[in-house]
This record gives C-alpha cells, structure tokens and sequence, in this order.
C-alpha cells in the first residue's frame, strides 16, 4: 500500500548542504535575537532577520524563508506577504550589483527616470531584470531619504548623488568583482 | 452606555460597540462587504477595506466606515446622505471596474455579496474602465478552486485562515494593483499547509474561492450501464440541504434527500451514519483498550480529515495520538468495495461509490493514496451539500414536494449515535454511550460484551453539546471518572493541543473538528450565511436539528445497530480484528 509517508529533506538540512558557510552566518545572526515565545513581539524582528539573510544569500531562496519563519514562529505566507510587500526584498537571484535608482518625488522631479532609461540601454536589461551575465540587476527604490542628493543611485552599500544620464556609464564601470 | 443619533433616531449601545452595531439596533442594515462577524465563535473580521459601509458622522470632514468606527456620545450619524450613496456606489463601481462581469457562468451565481450590493444598488452600467487583474486559476488540487481575478481583498478569507483555524497558509501579498490574498510563494495549496477545512471557501463574499467540482464526473458515472453507483450521505447533510431549497433552516429533511437521490438514479441510497456505528465500534474499543492499559492517552479522534490534515503539518509530535480509526466516509468505502461488492458479485472497479459531504477535506481525503487499494479508490466522487443540490436542481427534482423515503439496506441502517457526528461533541458522545456500556458490562475475564445493551448506562452527554470552541466534561461511569474535551474550530484545537503538550491538562478522550461548530458548518454546507452577519442563527437551528434527529430515532448506539452487529457476525469477526484492522484502520504521515 502506498501512502503520502515520504522523509524529505528538511529546508535547514538543505540549505546547510548547499550553502554551509552561508547558512551558519544566518544561523549566528538568528541565534542573537531575543527570540521568545510571543509570536507578536517575534514579528518585531521580521524585517531585520530579512535584511540580514538577504544580505548573506543575495536574495531570500524558500529555504531561508522556512528556516526564518521556524525560528520566528510565524507562517511562511506572513514572510512571503513582507517579501512581495517590500521592493527590497525579493525571492530570486538577482546581480552582484544591486544599482538601484531613487524613483521618489524629489528623485523623479529631478530626472530620476532618464537615468533608469540609460541604465536600462547600457545594461540591456530592463527595471527589475539581472543581465545576463548574472552581474548587474536594475531596479528602482522609493526614497532613500537623502532627498538633496536627488537623483540618488545606489550600488550595493554605495550612494551617488547628483546623477545625470552621463554619469550612467562611469557608475557601471566603477563596477568591479 | 453610549447615547447616539442615528438618522434622528436615539439610540444607546454598550462603549466600544460600533456605528454598525448601534444602526442594527434601530433595525437599519447598512451595506457591508469585507465585514464579517462570526458571532458564536467571537471573531469578527473589521479590515474597513471596502469601504462600501460608509456613513456621515457630523463634525467629521471624511465619511465613517461603519464597521470599524466606534461610537461615542453625542454621535449624530446619517447613513444615507447622498454624499454618503454616492461614495458607496463610487467603491461599488469600482470594485466592480477590475472583476470579471461572468457572473452567469460564476459558481457563486446568486450567492454572491458583490452581485447582491450591485442590485441593490442599482448599478445597470460600470463608467470605470481600465486594466485588468491577470492571476493564474489554482483549480488543479482536489478540494479548492482559487481565482484571484475575482477577488475583492476583504480579506476575510485570511481571517478565517490564521485567526479562526490558525492554519496560516493565506497572506496578503504584493502591492497596489497586483495585491492580493495568496500561499507562499504563489504555490498551488496542496503544495502547503492548506488543510482543505473551507473555512475561506464560506468566509469569501465572492467566487474568488470556490469549490472544486464532480458533478459532471458524477453524470457521467449515472449513466453508464456498466458501473454501479451507490452514495452515502454525511449526517450534518440532511440538516442543511433543505436551505437550498428554501426551507427553513433546521429542518431535517432525510426522507426527501433519499428520495432525490433515487431520482438522480443512484442503484442504493446509503448512510454514512452507518459507518459512523461502525467507526464506533472500532474507536470505542481503541478508547477502552486505552483506559484498561493507562497508556497513549487521551486518545484523539480522527473523523475529521481537515483535522488530520491539520494534525500531520503542525503536530507532528502527536501522531501516536488518534484513533486509528478511519473516518466514516473511507470505512464506507472499505466496506463498500469489499464486503458489499463481494455480496453483488461484481468487480470493486465497477461499483462506483459517492459520498454527499457537508466538506471539502472529505474531497482530498478521498484522494489520499492510502485510500486506494490496488489503484482502486475506496470513495470515487465526493459532491459537497451545495453540489447536490445543484445536481438536483439541474435534474428538475422537485425537492420540497418529495415523499419521505428510506435508506437501502444493508449499509444504510443508523442509530442516534450516528447521527450526531454532525454536531461538535458528537462522536465523543456517541462514543461514550457504547463506552459506557461496556465498562458497566465488563466480563469477569475482561472481554467485552460489545454489542448488548446496559439500560441503565447514561445516553445524553450535553455536557459536550453546543457551538463553544472548547467544551469540558467529567463522567462518571461506574468506578470510572473519565475526562473528556472537545474542540471545534482548528484554532481551539490548536490550544488544547498545546495544553496536551505541556502537560497542562490530561484527559482520556478528545474529540476534534476542523470546522467551528463541527460539519454542520462545514465548507461545503449551503452559503446561507453568506455575506450576512446572522449565521449563528442557522448553526444553531442546524444544530438543534441534529439532536432532534438523534432523539427520534428509536435505537441510539452504534452497538446496538442490527446491521452493525450482523457486519462483525458476518465478515469482520470483532471490533479490531485482523480484518478489521486491514479495512477500517489507517496510520498518519507527519508532513512538515
């Protein structure tokens, strides 16, 4: 007789065969929360926990989403519901070079989307896309609060200021592995 | 006490209640569509999404939604300004302007809060055009159909999903436009915790979460002459189907359901309250073995395939704790394909069996693998309360105007033992009246007498009655003061779960539903609390009905059921014989 028993490799099991190192520096982020049993006061640190995984994974794989909602006592639709809320977060492998573009009002009414036009042309890739090569991804954030910079592009941890279609070019080849 | 006006009218309700709550009071419906109250299971689902319950608070720059606003003295409240209507039909229409206008081709046809509101609006034709909602259909499971294209984000379904049964496969998801109520990841449900109880499925004002239907397989089957088709029917079905047909709520209409069925064609009409005697039996002697040995309790139990679906994901750690007692509708069609389609004379592939659910986790329980012996599934088809009606509509059976006709023999003799698994505490009752007798009737040697009657053994447990999510009872039977429990609604079931882990509370039997209530309100009961705030009501009156049938009938334990004790005479030896743990028993997958 056949039946649905089936031992499956659990998603921590998983991620620590394919992504040991990684895995442990998730663990070691998560192993210093002050996680307890309140479900309310463990959601408090959702986003944190996100940040810092997406920081060492690249992006947030179902895995890591199993692993975090475990830990935190919540659902895996909850995580999944922040993941897709937030622009940031995303559930895919995206580029080693995260240039995302302030489209935010002050950004915008200062040119903001003629800067994402020549990125979009240079990289052959359009918003939200990875080039080919798996090194840049494209993307546009909201405001990230340094208005008076505006337009504002951000690299990875790098901020650039003032930028100007003719800036696109010496940003991506500041770009270096 | 709170003194308001409401379009004039004084009136005073208790602090904290809202516009809604105090309008209600004087007799004034205003219009609702995310809101939800599920009153005898305190939840009330105030996401103030919509917007359609607006109203003009004086004083206030922006229009009250009603819902969501508390009142507060001096309040002076007008529902129906025309800045008011206008507002209302202005979120009406565009709700309206991103949902698809099939309505005709829509299961929910007719059940439908979106369409009701636009009726009763007056809405003839739609100013707002624009993009549409593009969403994959998730209709490929066995149980619930998904299409988020007609989704209106009142979010109710989520409610019933993490707050009500702490299930927690339903979230919001994305943003703006492109919101709306998904599993992880977009996956398909039987790809996650999903237990398939329905809750959503009653809680959704619109055909964004429907069921997934046999119907047409069922025609099919009917009119082919070389199967043999037999149904069952659930016990909570003959109290609810009648709604369809515009009796009234609470009325037990059996003999009629019979009746249909014989017209639809079916070779036998059978009772799935016979094999709920028969569930019984083996579950009772679980239960006695148990108590005698002192070991593995309580004992859970297992009728309820939401609940053990809910029981495999969550609390894998408790597995060794049901009963392993197949529900009634798989020992049904254990017994079906074996002893009944040996008695025919005909090949178990050819003897088609259906079952009338109050349930859609019956419909995935049904496809379980275990459950299909050789490839041949031991329950075919399951049609819902509503489906069947549905089908008896469609065959132009004039329902409310049947004579009452009777079960089929051998399969559809029942007691009132069988009958109240319809209602939260049921099994545990019916359990405990053959319980009772048997550890009043012990032998000297310590066999069970199983199928004599003690008449002076206990048979009315109303401890354990009632639509409360928990419900406690100490008996005393005999020497024996044995502790029970019964939760409906996975969320109670979640907490006593976790006082059983912790060691908190000890008992001997529990029983379990996956539905607050029990299957009286199960997923796939008629939608007549469908977008009105008044459902107690029906649960109720359904559930007075169920012990009302249990009260008429003139034998009221399993063990007792002349065809039961012929079955175990005849083919299955004794209760947890070799045979019978082959057929009627199971075993649970931990799924996490």
């Amino acid at each position: 007789m056949t039946c649905c028993c089936e031992k499956t490799e659990s998603a921590l099991e998983k991620l620590s065969r394919l992504e040991p190192e990684k895995t442990a520096s998730l663990n070691a982020f998560l192993d210093q929360l002050p996680i307890g049993k309140d479900v309310e006061s463990n959601r408090a640190h959702l986003i944190v926990a996100l940040h810092q995984a997406q920081g060492i994974f690249g992006y947030l794989p179902s895995e890591v989403q199993q692993i975090i909602a475990e830990r935190l006592k919540l659902t895996r639709s909850e995580i999944y519901g922040v993941i897709s809320f937030y622009s940031y977060f995303t559930d895919q492998p995206i580029g080693r070079f995260k240039i995302n573009v302030c489209c935010g009002t002050a950004c915008f009414v200062k040119g903001a989307n003629l800067v994402v036009e020549q990125f979009s042309r240079e990289l052959k890739i359009k918003e939200g896309e990875t080039s080919a090569d798996g090194r840049f991804f494209l993307g546009v954030l909201r405001c990230v609060g340094a208005c008076s910079l505006a337009p504002v592009v951000m690299v990875n941890e790098r901020v650039y200021g003032n930028v100007t279609p003719a800036m696109v070019s010496k940003i991506i080849a500041d770009c270096k592995d | 006490m709170v003194n308001l006006k409401i379009n004039n009218n004084p009136v005073s309700v208790p602090e904290g209640s809202t516009i809604l709550e105090a309008a209600a009071q004087l007799g004034l419906k205003i219009p609702t569509l995310c809101h939800i109250n599920w009153d005898c299971f305190h939840v009330e689902h105030r996401s103030g999404s919509c917007r359609i319950c607006v109203v003009e608070v004086a004083g206030r720059p922006n229009l009250a939604p009603s819902c969501c606003t508390p009142v507060a003295e001096g309040m002076d409240v007008h529902t129906n300004t025309m800045r008011a209507i206008r507002a209302r039909r202005t979120v009406l229409e565009l709700l309206l302007s991103n949902h698809p206008k099939d309505c005709l081709v829509c299961t929910k046809n007719q059940n439908c809060t979106l369409q009701t509101l636009a009726s009763e609006f007056n809405i003839h034709d739609i100013r707002y055009e624009g993009e549409q909602t593009e969403l994959a259909v998730d209709d490929n499971g066995a149980a619930i159909r998904r299409d988020m294209n007609k989704c209106i984000m009142c979010r109710r379904c989520e409610t019933a999903c993490n707050v009500v049964q702490t299930v927690g496969v339903l979230s919001g998801v994305n943003r703006g436009f492109t919101a709306s109520v998904a599993p992880q990841n977009f996956l398909p449900l039987d790809q996650t915790a999903c237990v398939f109880c329905g809750q959503c499925v009653l809680a959704c004002p619109v055909g964004a979460l429907t069921e997934i239907g046999y119907k047409d397989e069922v025609w099919q089957v009917l009119n082919d002459p070389s199967k043999t088709v037999i149904v069952q029917t659930a016990p909570a079905v003959r109290v609810a189907i009648g709604e369809e047909f515009g009796m009234k709520p609470g009325e037990i209409s059996t003999g009629k359901l019979v009746a249909a069925l014989r017209r639809l064609g079916f070779a036998k009409i059978f009772d799935t309250d016979w094999s709920a005697d028969l569930t019984i039996l083996e579950e009772a002697t679980e239960l006695f073995g148990r108590i005698k040995s002192g070991e593995n309790l309580p004992i859970l139990t297992s009728c309820c395939p939401g609940w053990v679906n809910f029981l495999e994901h969550q609390f894998p750690d408790l597995m060794h704790m049901p009963s392993t007692a197949k529900s009634p509708q798989q020992m049904f069609g254990a017994i079906a394909k074996s002893y009944y389609a040996q008695k025919l004379g005909i090949d178990p592939s050819d003897l088609i069996v259906v079952s009338i659910m109050p349930c859609l986790a019956k419909k995935y329980e049904a496809g379980r693998p275990e459950f299909a012996p050789e490839g041949v599934r031991d329950v075919d088809y399951v049609l819902s309360t509503r489906e069947l009606a549905s089908m008896i509509k469609e065959a132009g059976v004039m329902f409310n105007r049947l004579p009452d006709e009777s079960y089929d023999d051998p399969l559809g003799e029942s007691t009132g033992a069988g009958v109240i698994f319809g209602a939260s505490g049921g099994v545990l009752e019916a359990a405990l009246r053959t319980a009772a007798d048997w550890i009043l009737n012990e032998q000297k040697d310590g066999s069970i007498a199983y199928f004599e009657d003690v008449a002076e053994s206990p048979i009315d447990f109303v401890a354990v009655r009632g639509l409360d999510g928990i419900k406690e009872a100490t008996v005393k039977i005999g020497d024996l003061e044995l502790k029970a429990a019964v939760a409906s609604g996975l969320g109670n079931a979640r907490k006593l779960l976790e006082k059983i882990q912790s060691g908190e509370s000890q008992y001997h039997a529990i029983e379990i539903m996956a539905c607050p209530g029990g299957c009286i309100n199960g997923g796939g009961q008629p939608y007549s609390n469908c977008g009105c705030n008044d459902g107690s009501d029906i649960l109720e009156a359904r559930k007075e009905a169920i012990y009302r049938a249990d009260k008429g009938l003139p034998i009221r334990k399993s063990h007792l059921n002349p065809s039961i004790v012929k079955i175990y005479k005849d083919f299955l030896g004794e209760p947890n014989s070799e045979l019978a743990h082959k057929l009627l028993h199971t075993h649970y997958c931990p799924k996490k």
